[in-house]
Order: structure tokens, then sequence, then C-alpha cells
């Protein structure tokens, strides 16, 4: 039954980090930024969401409104700020160390600003539904209603994510632009404007974990770092250009860590996480499920 | 109506690549640039696509300028370039490398119509629709650069070394092709080559650069047959 137990708790876990892993994934194939200030991003519109809560009291208002924020948020920041670093830095070495500094800088400042406004106290949201795990005869079980309306929540989103990457105009044009910016903008691609809509869904998925995180544990500034330590772990495993990969880590790493706590110790969280990075990194760099691109000539 | 350069010169950081550059190519026409490697042929198009900024100069496309615009606009405007190295975007399916145009393009009827044009022109690339692009064999990747270029309904193509790596029955093929689309689309045609006997004897006008300098400008005729440029480019 232990068994069991684990994989449901791994499932709940998992579906987060792979929202998180998704809205690292998302600005990282289109802009080759590992986006750190995702967790400032993510912080900021759960307290967005945590606002519309406490006025409404209703939790889906809270979820409509981090999502919303968490796009509007990312739309922002690549607009004001990535387009004007990138027009400016455009070749050598900086390319790769401005956007990290960047970032890192941006999450500094979006977590003091939300410090300055709500405090550093925690905050809790009440989830829609009992917290409790279900119970099957005398015995209740690691997983509740909460669980499975994160569950579910994600997999309704991740399913919207895929219709549109798929099946979209738009979603081909993220693509397109995404594998060649080059070539999409010689077809006549607006690459600037789909960047942006990428940080927007980017922000959005943010937005929908932060919540979800926070409606199982506490809200404060830095609420999200965890979160955001991760989803990069769980990108990487995936091979960070995959969403199918991203979310495949955050399965594979939600798993992991519920097993190692489990069955070893509770203490086992983050040197799980890291030996799973450093076994892909040194197993399997590409991620676990990269698919190669066809013929190279 | 026309192409015209005029004075134009390109640098990559310290590097001039494009040296002060004047031609003009008459609407209708097909004018290749021949020039050996470093030449700054591949540069003279990425600015007239407005990939990249030029130094100085000016180029005019049916009297309006052309020099530092988005490209996407360039490509919505009917100026299509198509890169050199079989500029497909691997990861996606033929069908969706070709509708890439088509994604902007408000006439949905129409756009349909130009991919249907483009599986007639080549019709390989029909029958592998649904394949990812990075699979096909160089040539037909060729086809498939073009073919995109096609469907954005162009007015002005811009052609960087398409003969490059393709055994020389494709390269007739893909320049009989290009010939085809010039007389039949109406299209003004800048084609650069390596392959200068072949580019030549497709072209109506030829332009010579070398070390980013125009050296010789005349009718593809006059060039094919001027002994200077046999003896440098030609190979005999
Ligand atoms: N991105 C770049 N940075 C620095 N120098 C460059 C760059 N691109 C081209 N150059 C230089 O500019 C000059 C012209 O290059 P260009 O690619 O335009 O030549 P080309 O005629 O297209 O040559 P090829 O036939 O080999 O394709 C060369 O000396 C090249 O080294
Ligand atoms: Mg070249």
């Amino acid at each position: 039954m232990k068994l069991f137990d684990t994989f449901l708790t791994g499932l709940s876990t998992g579906s987060i980090y792979s929202l998180m892993s998704i809205a690292l994934v998302l600005v990282w194939r289109s802009t080759r930024v590992i986006n750190f200030a995702q967790a400032g991003q993510a912080v900021l519109s759960t307290y967005v969401g945590y606002e519309i809560i406490v006025r409404t009291n209703s939790f889906w208002f809270g979820l409509i409104a981090a999502m919303i924020a968490g796009a509007a948020i990312g739309a922002l920041i690549d607009f004001f700020f990535m387009r004007a670093l990138f027009k400016r830095v455009k070749s050598g070495p900086i390319v790769l160390v401005a956007p990290v500094v960047a970032t890192l800088g941006l999450l500094g400042i979006i977590q003091a600003i939300t410090g300055f406004i709500w405090g550093l106290d925690n905050k809790s949201i009440t989830p829609p539904v009992t917290t409790g795990g279900f119970t099957i005869g005398d015995r209740t079980l690691p997983f509740g209603p909460l669980n499975l309306l994160i569950v579910v929540a994600v997999t309704v989103s991740l399913l919207i994510l895929a219709i549109i990457f798929q099946r979209t105009n738009i979603g081909l044009s993220l693509r397109a632009s995404a594998f060649s910016p080059e070539i999409s903008k010689l077809s006549g691609i607006k690459v600037d404007a789909i960047r942006t809509f990428g940080w927007a869904l980017s922000g959005a998925a943010g937005g929908l974990a932060g919540i979800l995180f926070v409606s199982n544990s506490a809200l404060n500034p830095n609420a999200m770092d965890v979160l955001l330590v991760f989803g990069f772990v769980s990108a990487v495993i995936g091979g960070l250009d995959s969403l199918i990969g991203a979310v495949a880590g955050g399965f594979v790493l939600g798993m992991a860590i519920n097993f190692a706590v489990a069955y070893i110790d509770t203490q086992m969280i983050f040197p799980t996480t890291f030996l799973i990075l450093i076994l892909v990194l040194l197993l399997k760099p590409s991620g676990l499920f990269s698919r190669s691109k066809g013929r190279r000539d | 109506m026309t192409l015209v350069v005029n004075d134009l010169t390109v640098d990559h950081g310290s590097i001039r690549a494009v040296s002060s550059v004047s031609f003009t190519v008459p609407t209708g026409q097909l004018a290749t640039i021949i020039g050996a490697n470093g030449a700054g042929k591949t540069t003279l198009l990425r600015a007239l696509s407005g990939l990249i900024q030029p130094k100085s100069g000016s180029a005019t496309w049916q009297s309006n300028s052309i020099l530092n615009q988005p490209p996407e606009r360039l490509a919505r405007a009917g100026i299509l370039h198509v890169a050199d190295g079989k500029s497909v975007i691997a990861e996606l399916s033929v069908k969706e490398n070709l509708s890439l145009p088509t994604l902007w393009q408000r006439d949905k009827k129409s756009a349909k119509s130009s991919l249907d044009s483009v599986f007639q022109i080549f019709p390989r690339l029909a029958e592998r629709i649904n394949q990812n692009a990075g699979t096909l064999s160089g040539g037909e990747r060729q086809m498939l650069a073009i073919g995109r270029a096609i469907v954005a309904k162009p007015k002005l193509l811009l052609l960087d070394e398409p003969s490059l790596g393709l055994a020389p029955l494709i390269v007739e093929q893909i320049f009989q092709t290009i010939k085809r689309l010039q007389t039949e689309m109406k299209l003004t045609v800048v084609l650069v080559e390596q392959n200068a006997m072949s580019a030549l004897k497709i072209a109506d006008e030829g332009i010579v650069l070398n070390l980013g300098k125009v050296v010789a400008v005349d009718s593809a005729q006059k060039l094919l047959n001027d002994p200077a440029v046999k003896a440098a480019y030609l190979g005999f």
C-alpha cells in the first residue's frame, strides 16, 4: 500500500513541477534564457491571486487572476526588459552571461517589491476543497480532493497547451520561431511578438503552478524559490527544449523525491534532486526525452 | 519598378564585406551575382532582406527603401530571401514549413491555392507532406526552401546558392524551375551563385563580385563569353 500511496503523492507533486518546468522551457526554447525571474513572477502572480481570493472568497477567481497576472507580467518583462537587453547584447560571451544576471536581478527586484507590499510573513490560501485524504475503508490516503484538483488542473492546462502548440496557427508560429528565428522572420512571422506571447504563456503556467503550490503550503516572497529549482531540474531531465520532456521530467522528479522520502528519509528531497540532475547530465545531457531531429549532414 | 542598389557598404565589425556596391535589376529580370568564397554575396543578400544593417548606401525596390527594415515586413511585402544551406526548419514537417507564410496571410483561399501551386511545381514535396523536413534529401530541402518562398507570393526573390552541395542533375532541375518561376510568375530574381556557369546560362544579367566590390556587370551572355570571367570564375 505504501507503494501506491507514494505513487499518488508523486503524481500530485510531479504535476506542479511539470507546470514550473513548462514555464521555464517555454522561455528557454524561444530565447535561450534560463528565466530565474520566474520564481518572482510566479510569487507575484500568486499574491495577486491571493488578493482576489481574499476579496471574492473564490479560489477559482483567484486562480484565474494569478494566471492572467502571470501572463501580463511575463509579457511585460519580455517587452520592456528582454527585448532591450538583446538589442544591445548580441554577440560574444556576454550573451550567455547577461540574461542570467538580468533574470537574477529581476528576481531580486520582484521579491523585494512583494516583500515591501505584503510583508515577509506567511499568508495562506484556503483551497476550495478539503486538504485531507480520501478514505478507503478505515485507511486515509495521503491523496485527497486537493491533490486531485491539482492533478486535474495541471492535466487540463497541459492539454490546452498541447492543443495550442500542435493545432493552432500561433502554436506553429511559436514552434517555428523557437527552432529558427531567422527562417521564421524570412517567412514573414513577427518573431518578436510571438516571443512575447511565449513569455505570457510561460507566465500563466508559472502563476498557475504558484497558486496550486501554495494552496498546499504557505505564501511568502520566497515561496517559489524551491519550486524554481525543482522546475529547472525537471526541465533538464526533459532536455530543456521539449515541452513533453518538461512534463515527463516533472513527473520523474516528483516520483523520485516522494519515493526517496518515503523509503529512505525525509532529508532526501534535495540529495535526490541533485543526484538525478547529475546523473542526467553525466549519462544523457540532452535529456531523457530528447528526440533526434532527423538526418543530419 | 526595379531593384536599385546604390553605393551599398556592409561591415562585419571591422571587416568590410561589401564595399560600395551598385547595380540595378529591372522588374522581371533574373540577375546572378557570382564570385568566389568570401566575395560578400551572402552579406549583400542579408542586407537586402533586412537581416543585417548596412553601414551606408541605399537600396530601393519599386522606389521604396528596403534597408534597415525588419525582415518580416520585407517578406510580407514580397521580398523573399531563401538563405543558403537549404534553409528549412528540420523539426517541422514539410507541410508546416510551407505553411509558415500562410500564418499571416489574410486571404486563406489564396494561401491554399499557393500551397497547391508549390505541390505542382515540386510534386516530390506533396509525397512527403507529413515528413519532417530534417529527413529530406538535400535537393528536396532546397525545393522546400524555394517552395516556402513561393507560398509567400514573392515579387522579388533573393536566392543564396541554391545549388550548394547538390548533384549536377538536381542543380539543373532547380535552375530550370527558377527560370520557370521567373517567367511564369513574372518574378524579379537575384540569384547568388558559385556555380557561375549554370547561373549565367539562365540569367539575364550577371554581376561579378570580388572581395566585396563589383568587378563586372554585363549581360549574362557577354559574361559567359568574357575571357577574363571565364578564366577567373568558370574554370576553363
Ligand atoms: N558574421 C560574420 N562575422 C564576421 N565576418 C563575417 C561574417 N559573415 C561574413 N563575414 C566575412 O565577410 C566576408 C564576406 O562573407 P560572405 O559570407 O558574404 O561571402 P560569400 O560571398 O557569401 O561567400 P561564400 O561563397 O563562401 O558563401 C568574408 O570575409 C567573411 O569572412
Ligand atoms: Mg555565401
